[in-house]
């Protein structure tokens, strides 16, 4: 009975992780770019936040405010930039630049600042309190509200994606390049917004990860990026919700793999991941259309 | 006369096809000539030049096994630090049980090798990206397995247990010949398997692998070669590292920092060329050395400079000394000499350069 | 806005061409694939290329809506060069393409293909509605994925999301290519309807009597040389044939030397 708790966390973890997933799903998706950086701009977003709250003690909340906008500019201008010359090369290109990109990042972090964790207080006493349901199981306020912003998010980014214009042009762009440019859509700028918003969400889910645990300058890759990349696998690319499944399953995993022995809880994540994409690469919800 | 004399007013034997421009004996005898003068090294120089040296050769076939993966077999590893891993734990392993530690080195090598097999046909499949990141998952998940089992030291590592007696400086000159033939191997294995039959299935592939495929060249079996040949030739850096050392610790022995290293020194070098990763592990070499009181400043700068040059240089350093000089000194291509052009270089290349317009 | 001409034939060079290419060279690779191509195209003509396989004919329609870029020549569009301008702009100037294999955006549904082809559309009167007026089937099924249409059905819909965009000029791109023929017929039958509404075609198709039958104007290339050029009343069958293969005993084979027009609008049968 023990493991219940363990499993809702897990699940609730999971809205963390499809967090972290979406936006790198979305560039993979749109302008077929693995931004192995990925990881790392979230640790970048937390980083930002602590900035933000040391400089103008703003409350924690609301360096949300201040710095999900500010990565999604510049989102949109690294894509316009760097991303797109590396593009304009090769595929192959692109992930050595975003490679370099993690590394430059990573040791910029650990030069500028110290290789110490931080975290962000919360400080609003409510939200780091827990709730009981029966005598089992304990949840953090912050976790749920965690998944419940995650799935808001995903929500969001579904609806936009399906029902608004600029989402029907990153569809289009991501099906085919030149027909959008046919249709008069120039598909660099397409390409932005979409780093834009992979940018923001990551952020978003970095601030979150800072006030639920902590990060140091590696944990972007040391941790976020292979799960994200988990939930994307797991999941499949192509579908947002596929993506929420992918973190919950992820979470699912390492719950249990934690149940099994301390030092597992990782290891039990990256054995599914490594089973998904050895037998099911293309993930548990295959993508509707054929690309 | 001949169809193509009668069309060109040419004879088809007056061509010669040559695999290099120039006479290539002077290259062997120039390359000799640095092998021996490097061995003779430990009699000239410090032991601390020589720890340099064998940092340096460690690099130096790192990056020669992944320029092979990425830059001719187009298999973009982020993982290969996995092999480097094992590599100091197959030394390790061995020593723990008695096998001197420079036996042990060969032997890690050929086990990283059999290693390579069954983790080839977990991430085979995939395609680039893919491929990338399954290989950053594995070497992830092969540090956590290794970092269980307490007989070597678990989380924390350990030391090797069973060194040889010998003085230190003399086992610096040890650890130092060892290197240098580690890195000599490296690079005469790429060089004959690019001018082998391999060589030429992995350029077709790289430039049309439909074409390839069609006819008849075992693309799958190729690329296999080559992983192995790179997880061996990894595993030997990571042994050779385990010796000078003396210490396997496993954050240090799998970290990605390796990938980082061998990918930027074989970027800025220049990527699908031989001479590339050895222009590219000097400049890292020079920079960390400089830069070495700076911390990470090394990696950062290094990673700047990878990135202007993947995306303004394609073909790294080395390639704009091969634009303006034509120079060559491991020919691995073919050159067509026109015998209506002689005396200018009119002679058409072919061969295997990663750079063109697929890559 | 000028008005079409009403019927094809007629005098062509009472105005201005509204395409103009000149001299256009394109490569692919190494590969020559147009080698001084020029063409005038004046409003309200339906402009036909033919010509067999690997002719150059698509070439010279990318090139025209921009997506391969040319290393010698010019093309003006409307009076203006547009040689280096991008294929997005070109698009919202009123260069429409309908390109080969229909390029419909497989994840989006036929409504909203229309849609995605209206994003930056130009006054005029092409609506969606319109489009499902001139094909009646579309407006029931709109909301279904393309991958389920069949081929002339698709190519309908392709047809529509240039349109959507209010173009002057479109572009239609081997049509007949993997659709029966009685297919490629109604297709082709809704043309008279398009250039009622003030538009001008320029297309390439390799069915040599299908283009005939609704070109008002045609050019044949081959191997990337233009090898014939007229209206279709005044070519005959033997010539057509001959330009198309190349034959030696076609007269007058245009090409670097000669430029297609100097001044008189001589067609090529006189050398």
């Amino acid at each position: 009975m023990v493991w219940i708790n363990d499993i809702i966390t897990g699940i609730l973890i999971g809205g963390l992780y499809a967090l972290f997933a979406c936006g790198l799903s979305l560039m993979f998706g749109v302008m077929k770019v693995i931004n192995l950086a990925h990881g790392d701009l979230a640790v970048v977003g937390g980083y930002l936040a602590v900035g933000v709250i040391t400089v103008t003690h703003i409350p924690v909340l609301w360096s949300f405010v201040v710095v999900v906008p500010l990565m999604a500019v510049l989102g949109y201008v690294l894509q316009r930039t760097v991303i797109q010359a590396a593009l304009n090369r090769s595929i192959l290109t692109t992930l050595l630049v975003t490679f370099g990109l993690s590394v430059v990042i990573e040791n910029g972090l650990l030069q500028f600042e110290s290789a110490n964790s931080h975290s962000l207080g919360v400080g609003n006493s409510i939200i780091t309190s827990s709730f009981s349901i029966g005598s089992q199981i304990t949840i953090a306020y912050l976790l749920l509200l965690i998944f419940v912003v995650a799935v808001v998010v995903l929500g969001g980014m579904q609806y936009f994606l399906s029902r608004s214009r600029y989402g029907r042009m990153i569809r289009a762009v991501a099906d085919d390049q030149e027909a959008a440019q046919l249709s008069g859509i120039d598909y660099r700028h397409v390409f932005g917004i979409a780093a834009a918003i992979a940018f923001g969400t990551v952020a978003l889910a970095g601030i979150a990860y800072g006030m639920y645990s902590q990060f140091a300058p590696t944990t972007g890759t040391d941790t976020i990026l292979l799960f994200a990349f988990a939930a994307v696998v797991i999941g499949g690319l192509g579908s947002l919700w596929g993506t929420l499944l992918g973190g919950v399953v992820l979470g699912v995993s390492q719950a249990i793999g934690a149940q099994i022995s301390g030092s597992d809880e990782f290891l039990a994540g990256y054995i599914v991941f490594l089973v998904v994409l050895v037998l099911r690469p293309q993930g548990l919800i295959a993508r509707r259309s054929t690309s | 006369m001949t169809a193509l004399a009668e069309t060109t007013g040419r004879s088809a034997e007056k061509y010669r096809v040559t695999r290099s421009r120039r006479n290539v004996a002077w290259t062997g005898i120039g390359a000799l000539v640095v092998v021996v003068v490097l061995a003779l090294f430990p009699y000239i120089i410090g032991a601390g030049t020589e720890t340099i040296m064998v940092q340096g050769f460690i690099i130096l076939t790192l990056a020669s096994m992944w320029n092979l993966l990425a830059g001719y077999a187009g298999l973009v590893s982020v993982g290969q630090q996995v092999f480097v891993g094992l590599g100091a734990y197959f030394v390790l392993a061995l020593n723990i049980n008695r096998v001197p530690m420079f036996s042990a080195l060969p032997v890690a090598a050929i086990g990283c090798g059999v290693a390579a097999i069954p983790l080839w046909w977990l991430v085979s499949r995939l395609r680039s990206g893919y491929f990338a990141i399954a290989t950053w998952v594995l070497a992830t998940t092969v540090e956590l397995i290794i970092e269980k089992i307490s007989s070597l030291g678990s989380g924390t590592g350990l030391s090797l247990p069973h060194t040889p007696s010998l003085s230190s400086a003399v086992l610096e000159a040890y650890t130092y010949w060892i290197g240098l033939a580690v890195t000599v191997l490296a690079l005469l294995a790429v060089y004959l398997l690019l001018r082998s039959r391999l060589g030429l299935v992995l350029t077709a592939v790289r430039d049309d692998e439909v074409a390839a495929r069609s006819s008849g060249a075992r693309v799958g079996l190729a690329r296999m070669i080559v992983f192995v040949v790179a997880g061996i030739g990894c595993g030997a850096a990571g042994a050779l590292l385990a010796v000078s050392q003396l210490i396997v610790q496993p954050s240090a022995v799998f970290s990605v920092q390796w990938t980082a290293e061998m990918a930027f020194a074989v970027i800025i070098g220049g990527l699908g060329t031989i001479e590339g990763p050895i222009l590219g592990t000097i400049v890292y070499m020079v920079l960390q050395q400089t830069l070495a009181s700076y911390n990470a400043w090394y990696l950062i700068i290094l990673g700047l400079v990878a990135i202007v040059i993947a995306i303004f240089a394609r073909r790294g350093l080395w390639g704009l000394v091969d634009d303006y000089l034509h120079v060559r000194l491991f020919p691995v291509g073919y050159w067509l000499w026109d015998p209506a052009a002689a005396g200018r270089s009119r002679s058409l290349r072919f061969g295997r350069r990663a750079g063109g317009k697929h890559s | 806005m000028s008005e079409a001409s009403s019927a094809p034939g007629g005098e062509r060079e009472d105005g201005a061409p509204i395409l103009e290419v000149r001299d256009l060279t394109v490569y692919h690779g190494q590969l020559r694939a147009l080698d001084r191509v020029s063409l005038r195209v004046f409003p309200g003509e339906v402009y036909a290329i033919i010509g067999a396989n690997g002719a150059g004919k698509s070439t010279l329609l990318r090139t025209i809506a921009g997506l391969h870029h040319p290393t010698e020549g010019s093309i003006r569009y409307d009076g203006q060069d547009v040689t280096k301008v991008r294929p997005e702009r070109r698009a919202t100037s009123g260069i429409a393409m309908v390109p080969e294999g229909r390029r419909l955006f497989q994840s989006l549904s036929v409504e909203e293909n229309l849609q995605v082809g209206a994003t930056y559309a130009r006054k005029g009167p092409w609506t969606i509605e319109q489009v499902y007026e001139l094909f009646a089937w579309m407006k029931e099924r709109r909301n279904q994925r393309t991958a389920q249409l069949s081929g002339g059905e698709q190519q309908s819909v392709a047809i529509g999301r240039a349109l959507v965009a209010n173009p002057r000029v479109l572009l239609l791109d081997e049509l007949s290519l993997g659709l029966a023929p009685v297919v490629v017929q109604r297709i082709y039958g809704m043309l008279p309807q398009i250039l009622a509404t003030g538009l001008t075609v320029l297309l390439v198709e390799q069915d040599v009597s299908q283009a005939l039958r609704v070109a008002s104007h045609l050019q044949c290339l081959l191997e990337g040389r233009t090898t014939l050029e007229g209206k279709p009343a005044d070519v005959t069958p033997e010539e057509v044939e001959a330009a198309y293969f190349g034959l030696r005993s076609a007269p007058a084979e245009q090409g670097s030397e000669e430029p297609l027009w100097s001044g008189s609008t001589t067609s090529s049968r006189e050398s």
